[in-house]
């Protein structure tokens, strides 16, 4: 009886949103915003990749938010999860092979991580990616070794100082008397490493918070299976 | 077009498994896949016919070339938050059913214990 | 080209064939394979789409660490669905 009153109102619900949706045109262009942001992100900001330009310099209010976002859903989980016992991880070592192939995978992982946040700005990637890449290398290092441990003070001071670069960096914008994450340091030449002011900093800074939050949530899940 | 069609079906498919399921772990499948449809309908939208990706790789490419960057911006931000929600929802799941010994939402009554 | 539009419409029929598997499935491992390639396939499909940003961060977030969250949390409560 559920079932039938279910498919029933999403067959009308269905119907009156595929007949708006289909009234759009595939793959016409329209003037809008966008065509604005692609055409003044080489002069205004320096970076190449538009759609990094636009997270990070056009709607950087943006971003803080999500990062904000991210750290109150790492710490609900932990607090969700707590137990005053304090237990440990009850895995098995896997077999030979997948350890000795992870030993030699892992800093490759880790520096493949590095490269495309830091590179954010010249090719597709930038701080979320990268933390994520960040965060699946520990994993598989966690799934090898039974004993493999990572310091939980560390990684919160690392994601401390991390969020706190982000914000510091948006108010010495505002002191040196123009708005709030503004561009204050010297543009340079577009496609280098070194261009584009205050954008690399500020991804890494988004990459290295957002792959120790990853890898705190990982552990605080891996360590209570009986 | 095949786009547009393809995610209302996505997000249709997600919408069933919420009202009819009743097991706790398949809701939040059901929520997972109707984030997948809309973010197919979000950069379905954007995109425009013989064009490319909006990076200036090389120094011959116009603005007149490129597809639309803002939806882009928009769905990398929905992604990651789509993984939050997911996250806590997951958490809450294992604490009730430490506490109720059941999954199935038809049990699970009492608000207060 | 002509095996452009084949293509994407293959890979469509299968994005829809893999949610209505992890739907109906009884067996909740089974249902979250069926997540994993419907973010596999949406990968793909953004690549084809022009966006290669979104389709790193769909491959990085909802193909690992998604599944990773789901297998945890069916070794602590129960796997079957009654």
């Amino acid at each position: 009886m559920r079932k039938v009153f279910a498919i029933i109102l999403l067959g009308i619900f269905g119907f009156y949103i595929l007949s708006t949706i289909l009234l759009l045109d595939f793959g016409k262009r329209s003037n809008n915003v966008g065509q604005h942001y692609l055409e003044t992100t080489v002069q205004e900001t320096g970076s190449v990749n538009s759609v990094t330009a636009i997270i990070v310099s056009y709607r950087g209010f943006d971003t803080l938010g999500e990062v904000t976002v991210l750290f109150l859903a790492a710490t609900g989980l932990g607090g969700i999860l707590y137990d005053k016992k304090g237990k440990k991880r009850k895995l098995q070592h896997a077999s030979l092979i997948v350890r000795v192939t992870s030993q030699i995978i892992y800093p490759l992982i880790i520096l493949l991580g590095v490269y495309v946040f830091v590179h954010g700005h010249l090719t597709p990637g930038g701080g979320f990616q990268g933390g994520a890449i960040i965060a699946t290398g520990v994993l598989m290092m966690f799934m090898s070794y039974r004993t493999f441990e990572t310091n939980h003070t560390i990684l919160s001071w690392i994601e401390s100082i991390a969020g706190l670069t982000f914000v510091t960096i948006g108010f010495t914008g505002l002191m040196l008397g123009h708005t709030f994450l503004e561009n204050f340091l010297s543009l340079g030449t577009p496609n280098t490493l070194v261009s584009a002011g205050i954008i690399p900093i500020i991804y890494t800074a988004v990459g290295f918070k957002v792959g120790a939050e990853l890898t705190a949530l990982l552990d605080n899940m891996l360590k209570t299976i009986k | 077009m095949i786009y547009y069609v393809t995610s209302v079906a996505l997000i249709l498919i997600g919408m069933y498994a919420v009202l009819v399921k009743r097991n706790l772990v398949k809701i939040v499948i059901g929520l997972t896949i109707i984030d997948a449809g809309i973010h197919l309908l979000l950069i379905a939208i954007g995109y425009v016919e013989d064009a490319t990706a909006p990076i200036f790789s090389m120094e011959s490419l116009t603005a007149n070339q490129m597809v639309d960057p803002v939806p882009q911006a928009l769905v990398l931000t929905a992604i990651v938050i789509g993984l939050g929600v997911t996250a806590v929802a997951l958490a809450l799941v294992i604490r009730l059913y430490d506490h109720h010994k059941t999954l199935n939402i038809n049990k699970i009554r009492k608000l207060k214990w | 080209m002509i095996w452009l539009p084949v293509f994407v419409f293959v890979l469509c029929v299968v994005l829809i064939a893999a949610a209505i598997f992890a739907v109906i499935q009884k067996d909740l491992m089974l249902a979250v394979i069926g997540t994993g390639i419907v973010s596999v396939i949406l990968s793909a499909l953004f690549l084809i789409l022009q966006a290669p940003d979104v389709a790193l961060t769909e491959a990085a977030i909802g193909i690992a660490l998604t599944t990773i969250i789901f297998i945890i949390t069916l070794k602590k409560t129960k796997r079957y669905e009654e």
